[in-house]
């Protein structure tokens, strides 16, 4: 399977912890992995955005119109990368209020910020969009529990950290569930 | 613990050309962060601890030091690699024109990453036009496995032929990840082991005359050497059109190759050593196609080799263009237009807005910069390289050039001043890494030609912008910690002062008589100590978040001025407001505020 996804926000919102999870859960599934990411100044709090592609690629850039999904941890930076999606890809953001000009495009959103804040966790907006993509089945080339798997490995032993992350990506996980996703 | 061979793992591409210089036997390595070459010393020492090998592995004061230990190892017998980012190379040139020359013993391997775009440098440049001035051969992979590769070729031609030999990645392949399967590590159980002779390795210049006919001969020879020769593709293949392409652009060029289904249409061949370009592919490129095209970053270093230039599109050429990064989709439209197909349809780019990039919510240098301003509003602000570059933003940064050129801008500032019958009040910003690298011979300079300037230096205790190296300040577990402090003094500064600028109001005061001191007696010094708050060595502190009361007028001085991104104006209101998704609890704000509009409850 072949599959090209853009994730992106601002720095310091760990975009790059996202992207290598998903990175190793193609790795546990057997297939073929590239990524590129965003280093350096733009890491102090400017746009910060990684390109994954899994399956038979020889190069980490996905070119505009190729993705098959977005995931945005910032409002205003989908606007930013939707140029990047195809014809009718998809988009799973944080945001508190719909998105203007994502016509065409199967929607998800999630007020990530506020649940963060609420689980008393502001760094965990990462891993609450992750869940939310997750939640609509097929959307991604992996299951929440591939994702969850990996999650539990990377942080075997840091007991705090692990139950810190898994609340914060069920959370995410089961708001989609609720909601019926699409707006 | 041994690492259990033949498993994939997910390798940054710095990771993977790291694993490949450990996997070859490389035995001391010394390097300088800059991105986006910062991550490949740190994994180089993490291979080096997980496969228990004995390395000398070190964070280095500057490039041009790390070059020369690396070296000095090689002319040992050892296997020595350095590392650094395209403009670090200019630092570092100096030993790097002389190594060419003498040769090495053990291979000796240069990575010098170039930053096509730029992303994250103060240049475009093209290292491989460095290969080519020193003469020495360089490899171009397109990826991290091809990096992790061709490390080990290189190592191979670095002994066959005595000769350094540049690695040159670029960030799409130093910042892209990709599933990688670990070889083992090869030991080769070297004993350090110098051979005595003056006359090559302290060669004066008429036998220099005599290693510049040798290097030459070596070129020639590289020229056809099978390992890192262009490899076709596609050669079952004919056709009278071919696409010559190295780096990321190859990679480019082989998906685009099945996208446009251009396979069984014209050749693709991957070049591996753009420097020297080998004479027999030049050769036959030349007799059997009528057109080439030469997709390659960032100057046109192979188009520039193939002498005739009559069937060659290019940089030269005009077809390709000569600055920013060879995209995907630029590659893709060049493709199609040298195929002769339908140039396929771009997507309408967003206009890049978005946000700029800017100093941490409770970063100590924003508190730096807004007492620089208030304490010399009229001044001249020379800076360097670093997070603090970003003091642009507060308008506290009015010139960067290049690592450590703060103190010696200072210095032409005061001297052109000076000697214009004129005075200004000048005070300079440099971090403590880059005070290390480059900041010491100017402020002797400084203090030699009787200079006056405030020098603020930003001590966070760390490499901040490249992700938290450490700097001489720590010292090593075998050496012993460097002071700033001390070295200040000893370039013969008479003012040196330590303070933290998170005391806004008792920092802004030191910097006013800091600047009285210069404008009478010469250069003054204030250290200005405080940790940076993503360096995960600091323990994380746990601050109260401030909130804004009801006299808050709307002034906006604390985000026009003092500019901390936590900080927002109500998009309804008038008030300014704390976001408590990212404030980091300094307290700074609560001194910017004339009003005392910002307040907290104190932690008892
Ligand atoms: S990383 Fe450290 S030095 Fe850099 S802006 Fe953030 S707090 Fe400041
Ligand atoms: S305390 Fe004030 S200055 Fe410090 S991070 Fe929070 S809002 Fe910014």
């Amino acid at each position: 399977m072949n599959q090209q996804l853009i994730i992106c926000g601002v720095g310091g919102q760990g975009i790059l912890f996202v992207t290598r999870l998903l990175a190793e859960s193609a790795i546990a599934k057997g297939l073929p992995v590239l990524t590129s990411e965003t280093h350096g100044m733009a890491q102090r709090g400017g746009i910060v955005v990684s390109h994954l592609k899994v399956g038979a690629f020889a190069s980490p850039l996905v070119r505009p119109g190729r993705a098959d999904a977005l995931l945005s941890l910032k409002p205003e930076t989908v606007a930013l990368h939707l140029h990047f999606l195809k014809e009718g890809g998809a988009v799973a953001a944080n945001a508190q209020q719909s998105l203007a000009d994502v016509a065409g495009h199967p929607v998800s959103l999630i007020d990530a910020d506020s649940l963060a804040l609420a689980l008393g966790d502001p760094q965990a907006v990462n891993l609450i969009v992750l869940g939310r993509a997750l939640a609509d089945s097929g959307t991604l080339f992996c299951t929440a529990e591939e994702v969850e798997a990996v999650i539990r490995r990377k942080m075997a032993g840091k007991d705090k950290q692990l139950a810190r992350a898994l609340a914060a990506f069920r959370a995410g996980l089961e708001a989609g569930g609720k909601e019926d996703g699409a707006c | 613990m041994a690492i259990e061979k033949l498993q994939k793992r997910l390798l940054q591409g710095n990771e993977a050309l790291a694993r490949g210089l450990v996997e070859s036997g490389c035995v001391v390595a010394a390097s300088y962060p800059g991105t986006p070459a910062s991550e490949i010393l740190g994994s180089v020492k993490s291979w080096q601890q997980a496969e228990a090998v004995e390395m000398h592995v070190e964070w280095a004061v500057n490039e041009k030091v790390a070059l020369e230990i690396a070296y000095t190892a090689s002319q040992t017998g050892l296997r020595a690699a350095t590392a650094m980012k395209q403009v670090g190379l200019n630092v570092a040139s100096d030993p790097l024109m002389s190594a060419a020359y003498l040769g090495v013993v053990g291979g000796f391997v240069v990575v010098s990453a170039d930053d096509p775009g730029p992303h994250s440098s103060q240049t475009e440049q093209d290292s491989r036009l460095m290969a080519m001035l020193a003469k020495i051969p360089v490899l171009d992979p397109g990826s991290p496995e091809e990096a992790r590769e061709l490390a080990g070729v290189a190592f191979e031609l670095s002994e066959r032929f005595r000769i350094p030999v540049m690695i040159r990645p670029t960030t799409r392949v130093c910042h892209a990840c990709q599933d990688i399967e670990l070889r083992p590590v090869t030991r080769l159980e070297r004993t350090a082991s110098f051979k005595k002779d003056p006359s090559r390795w302290a060669a004066t210049p008429k036998f220099r005359y005599q290693l510049h006919l040798e290097l030459n001969g070596k070129l020639a020879e590289i020229a056809a050497y099978g390992p890192t020769a262009p490899r076709c593709l596609n050669p079952e293949v004919k056709s009278r059109r071919a696409v010559v392409a190295s780096g990321p652009a190859a990679s480019y060029a082989k998906e685009l190759f099945a996208d446009l289904q251009l396979w069984d249409k014209m050749n693709l061949h991957q070049v591996i050593q753009p420097y020297p370009l080998h004479s027999s592919f030049v050769d036959s490129l030349l007799a059997e196609y009528d057109e080439i095209l030469v997709l390659e970053e960032t100057v046109g270093v192979i188009e520039m080799q193939i002498r005739d230039r009559h069937k060659v599109k290019g940089k030269l050429s005009g077809m390709v263009p000569e600055a920013g990064e060879l995209l995907p989709e630029v590659v893709e439209r060049l493709l199609a237009e040298f195929a002769g197909l339908t140039v396929p349809v771009q997507v309408a780019v967003q206009a890049q807005g978005g946000r700029r990039p800017t100093l941490c919510p409770g970063c100590p240098h924003r508190a730096s910069f807004y007492a620089i301003k208030r304490a010399a509003p009229a001044g001249i602000y020379p800076s360097d390289i670093g997070c603090y570059t970003l003091g642009i933003n507060l308008g506290g940064v009015d010139t960067v050039l290049c690592m450590g050129a703060s103190i010696s801008q200072a210095a032409g500032f005061y001297q052109s001043y000076r000697v214009t019958g004129q005075r200004k009040d000048i005070v300079a910003t440099v971090g403590d890494s880059t005070f290390f690298h480059a900041g010491i011979p100017p402020l002797i300079d400084a203090v030699a030609q009787g200079a006056r300037f405030v020098l603020v230096i930003l001590d966070n205790v760390t490499t901040a912008m490249t992700g938290n190296q450490p700097t001489p300040a720590h010292g090593s577990p075998a050496g012993r910690a460097v002071h700033i402090e001390s070295i200040v003094q000893g370039c013969g500064v008479g003012f040196v002062e330590t303070a933290d600028p998170l005391q806004l109001p008792a920092f802004t005061a030191l910097l006013k008589k800091a600047l009285a001191y210069s404008r009478e007696q010469g250069v003054a010094v204030v250290i200005a100590k405080s940790p940076c708050l993503v360096d995960r060595a600091v323990p994380k502190q746990k601050r109260r978040q401030p909130t804004v009361s009801s006299a808050c007028t709307g002034c906006r001085v604390c985000i026009d001025q003092f500019e901390c991104p936590a900080l927002r104006f109500e998009p309804d209101g008038k008030r300014v407001t704390v976001d408590p998704m990212i404030c980091s609890g300094c307290g700074v704000c609560l001194d910017v505020c004339a009003f005392k509009a910002i307040v907290r409850e104190e932690i008892p």
